[in-house]
């Protein structure tokens, strides 16, 4: 691995459902990379299939669903070809994930320190269960938790819902990882804990250089946080590219819906935007690109599939009609 | 745009009872075993006259004819399909009078067990108040107690006889039935149709019986069913403890107890037999219980 | 947890003394005492004599006072037959039963949880629809005839085990003990997996049911997230959730195996208290039955106490919950 080489380099990943009710299409052609250190933030709507990205880079995808196709390059090795046992030796120790709801997430009926300890033990079994539990307090410290010698023999159900999480986070933080995939971790939050968890997650990744793959539906949340933003929909990146770019300049229509439909003190007084109508199912995809029902600017050019363009420098969409004129309002 | 209005087809609808069956019939297991199971009533109740001896009449009974293996023939060119026991009895037909006596002892105890158990949990449940706390007091402390020990109990305090084993298992199932019924009858109690017949100030005796019983009954129909089974089990259990019915009525569990003393020199039919007739009678009635569990299931309705 | 400990045991004291009430309506009230605790066959003198001596000829409310400070001080009568104090001969026999009844549990635990845990796991296997078909079976065999099978192939055609009796003992701290000795785990064998059959029922059940829950449950995807290996994640994750309802119900289950040993015990002639509950009936040798419905009133409560307990330092949720209050 070469110093140019990223962390993740995700290519035209493709992870489908096979149910009894049709194949469900939740990743369809997903491509994107992750530096070292760097931030990423994956955003969708429910249904986007961005958590299912997160799950097929990490390996978890439950059946009746599977990765189809594609590849997923970790620091060089693609992580498909890698056996069951190869895959768990990554989970963990370099690849690890937050979930979004810390209640069920920790095993209500084992310590905390048994939960961070076996962290440690699956990956190294030749540390001590002393220094295991060295590091986890140290661990726990890490992540703001006072008295971490007390909430180690603690359950989790002794802990506030912030306190959960920062204890997720904690555990994903114990080997060192390269990278970490938080799919929604603050979502489950109250709005003032959501903002504290974010600023020491941002903290953590440039005091450690890992990278971090952050999943919501929150644009409000990545705009402070990633350097790197994918907008998803239908199950394809539509849009990514550096966050204050796509932000300030959003080209494609549906990233120029949500940031609409943001309520900001610029729009105040004003008619907040709605993109009219609904995320399609998955099992029902439109040929073509998926998003032509809902888009003001969509015709019959958008019935076949849109393939990943690089209209500006940096930044990659699929679209027919994007909108490169600087000046276009948000919203028209 | 005006519409068209599309003329639907007449849609045939389905009464419930037909309903109730089709979905009774998804399971094939539990047809079968109800096909079984109505074979074995059938047997029951006309043993006198489907038996092709009878092994109660002394004067054909010989004790020649004792311990003979399943398939022997006898005297009269007939077969003793399975064997006969050690007083020379044909054992099918001694089994054919004993799934009677057996069959006849359990469901007479069940219904009983029903009856009382139903009104209980009634008035428990329509009174409510301390009239309710008391009753479940007492049904909660009975259930904590295995049954076999409540019926050990119950037959050592009352003595001996046919009357008294099924006191003893009505007492031993009323518990149950007066739960249940208990428990759908607090739900119901609380829907507005019965606030509706208060309101029309129907009698006490109106609105339950005629207005809260009928909801009641799916979950009735399926404890009715297993605890039946439990019933025909623990009555056999003490009959061949011997603590059960008297020899004059030879249960199935009985038969099982008779063979007992032959089986160590190798006679296995006699306990066998009877045995497998036992089994066939509880598991046909259990998964028929079962299906009809997952049928009567208001959560499970499409 | 201390509060919790108390109101249970309160709540148990009160539960013996409304059953020692009805064990003494139902003797000297329903049944008749004379008969129920008289050798029937002690002559006119005799009988006099006895009825003075119990007070029978006493009111009925300081007859019961007198039955409660008897029972307090271990004196439940004497058996006719054997001639000696009735909770002395069941107390003798108390080894026997516990040592079924606690095998027949360790036995159902190690067969069911596995099998339970398996079927939780691979649903929609042919081998899981089995063990559940093999499950129904398991309930609706009625256990004595099962018995009487098991003695009839592994004793009586294939030799390989003892049919009837206890085997060797030896005293482990004032207890004799038969399942140190090999020819008493030869005897121990069948009668406790005879009992064994009705429980293992119900722990798969009830382990499969648990494990189909669990399995879909964040922390077990959590848990792979980890890089834990599968083994540990169903040994320890998987495993501690399920065992805590598993435990509750064979813990209340544990009673009726002990009363249910009285059908194991007759068929098996294990030397335990339900044999001789059963030779009782039989013979009418009533104090034994008043002194083992008092003592198996006893066990019971004891062993739901000891469930309660159990429970609550299995799961932590149910201790702090008290401690909150």
């Amino acid at each position: 691995m070469t110093a140019d080489t990223p962390t993740l380099d995700v290519r035209d990943l493709k992870t489908h459902f096979f149910t009894k009710a049709g194949v469900a299409k939740a990743v369809d052609g997903v491509s994107f990379t992750v530096g070292k250190g760097e931030v990423v933030g994956l955003v969708g709507e429910s249904g986007s299939g961005k958590s299912v990205t997160g799950f097929s880079i990490i390996g978890l995808v439950d059946p009746p669903g599977r990765v189809v196709s594609g590849e997923v390059r970790f620091k060089g090795q693609n992580l498909l070809d890698l056996d069951a046992d190869g895959m768990r030796k990554l989970r963990g120790d370099r690849i690890a994930m937050i979930f979004q709801d810390p209640m069920m997430t920790l095993n209500p009926v084992l310590r905390v320190d048994t939960q961070m300890v076996e962290t440690i033990r699956a990956h190294d079994k030749s540390v001590s269960k002393a220094d295991a539990l060295a590091r986890a307090r140290d661990a726990l410290g890490q992540v703001g938790i006072p008295a971490p010698d007390e909430r180690l023999r603690s359950y989790p159900h002794q802990f506030s819902g912030g306190m959960r999480q920062r204890v997720a986070i904690a555990i994903a933080l114990l080997n060192k990882p390269d990278l970490i995939i938080a799919d929604e971790p603050t979502t489950a939050l109250d709005v003032t804990i959501q903002g504290q968890i974010l600023y020491e997650a941002q903290k953590l990744c440039r005091e450690t250089g890992t990278s971090m793959i952050w999943i919501t539906h929150d644009l409000a949340v990545v705009a402070g946080l990633a350097d790197k933003i994918c907008v998803m929909y239908g199950g394809r990146v539509v849009e990514q590219g550096g966050i204050d770019d796509v932000l300030d300049h959003p080209v494609h229509p549906y990233t120029r819906g949500l940031l609409g439909s943001v309520p900001g003190h610029n729009t105040r007084g004003q008619r907040l935007y709605q993109i009219p109508g609904m995320a399609p199912s998955l099992l029902n995809l439109p040929q073509g690109c998926a998003f032509q029902a809902r888009c003001p600017r969509a015709d019959d050019a958008c019935s076949a599939e849109p393939q990943i363009t690089e209209p500006v420098a940096g930044r990659e969409i699929r679209c027919f009609h994007p909108h490169l004129d600087a000046d276009e309002e948000i919203g028209a | 745009m005006s519409e068209v209005v599309e003329q639907a087809a007449p849609v045939a609808v389905e009464t419930p009872l037909q309903r109730f069956v089709s979905d009774f019939c998804d399971n094939k297991i539990a047809v079968v075993a109800f096909v079984v199971l109505v074979s074995v009533i059938f047997i029951a109740l006309f043993a006198p006259w489907i038996s092709p001896t009878d092994p109660y009449d002394l004067a054909k009974v010989s004790i020649l004819d004792s311990r003979l293996e399943p398939g022997t023939k006898n005297m009269d060119g007939g077969t003793f399909w399975l064997g006969t026991d050690s007083a020379g009895r044909d054992l099918l037909s001694s089994i054919f009078y004993g799934l009677r006596i057996s069959l006849g002892v359990g469901v007479m105890s069940g219904v009983i067990a029903l009856c009382i158990g139903s009104a209980i949990g009634l008035m428990a449940a329509y009174y409510g108040g301390k009239i309710d706390t008391l009753i479940m007091r007492i049904v909660d402390i009975q259930l904590s107690f295995p049954a076999i020990l409540v019926a050990l109990i119950l037959i050592s305090v009352l003595g001996k006889g046919v009357d008294k084993v099924i006191i003893a298992l009505v007492l031993v199932q009323w518990a149950y039935y007066a739960r249940t019924v208990r428990g759908s009858a607090l739900v119901e109690r609380n829907k507005e149709y019965i606030e509706a017949a208060t309101c029309l100030a129907l009698g006490n005796n109106r609105i339950v019986f005629r207005h809260l019983l009928p909801n009641c009954l799916p979950p009735l129909i399926v404890v009715g069913t297993v605890q039946t089974a439990h019933a025909i089990s623990l009555e056999a259990t003490l009959s061949f403890l011997g603590v059960g019915l008297p020899i004059t009525e030879p249960s199935l569990g009985l038969l099982i107890a008779n063979g007992f003393e032959v089986m160590l020199s190798g006679l296995y039919w006699v306990s066998f037999f009877p045995g497998i007739a036992l089994l066939i009678t509880i598991v046909s009635i259990n998964l028929v219980g079962d299906q009809l569990r997952d049928v009567l299931n208001p959560r499970l309705q499409k | 947890m201390s509060v919790f400990i108390i109101r249970r045991l309160i709540q148990s004291v009160i539960v013996v003394a409304v059953m020692s009430f009805i064990v003494f309506v139902g003797v000297n009230v329903v049944g008749d005492p004379v008969d129920m605790l008289i050798n029937p066959e002690a002559d006119q003198a005799e009988i006099a004599r006895v009825i003075r001596d119990l007070g029978l000829d006493r009111p009925l409310h300081e007859q019961y006072l007198f039955f409660v400070k008897n029972a307090l001080q271990g004196d439940l009568g004497k058996s006719f037959i054997f001639g000696e104090s009735a909770l002395k001969l069941i107390v003798q026999r108390i080894p026997a039963t516990f040592e079924l009844a606690l095998t027949a549990l360790v036995m159902a635990v190690f067969i069911g949880v596995p099998l339970g845990v398996y079927a939780g796991m691979r649903p929609t296997a042919m081998s899981s629809r089995a063990i559940m078909a093999g499950s129904i079976l398991g309930f609706s065999l009625p256990t004595f005839w099962v018995g009487l099978m098991m003695i009839m192939v592994f004793a009586v055609m294939l030799g390989w085990l003892p049919s009837t009796g206890r085997g060797d003992t030896v005293m482990v701290m004032g207890i004799e003990v038969s399942f140190l000795t090999v020819d008493g785990l030869r005897h121990l064998f069948m009668p406790a997996l005879n009992l064994a059959l009705l429980k293992i029922s119900l722990v798969i059940r009830l382990a499969r049911a648990g494990t189909r829950e669990a399995m879909h449950q964040d922390y077990v995807k959590f848990a792979r997230a980890k890089g834990l290996s599968e083994t540990r994640v169903i040994l320890v994750h998987v495993l501690k959730n399920i065992m805590i309802p598993v435990v509750t119900v064979l813990g209340l289950e544990f009673g009726s195996l002990i009363a249910f040993s009285v059908v194991t015990e007759s068929v098996f002639a294990w030397p335990g208290m339900g044999k001789l509950l059963i030779d009782s009936l039989h013979n009418l040798d009533r104090p034994i039955i008043v002194a083992y419905l008092m003592i198996i009133v006893l066990v019971f409560v004891v062993i739901n106490l000891l469930v309660d307990i159990l429970y609550s330092v299995l799961d932590p949720r149910v201790r702090i919950k008290d401690a909150g209050q």
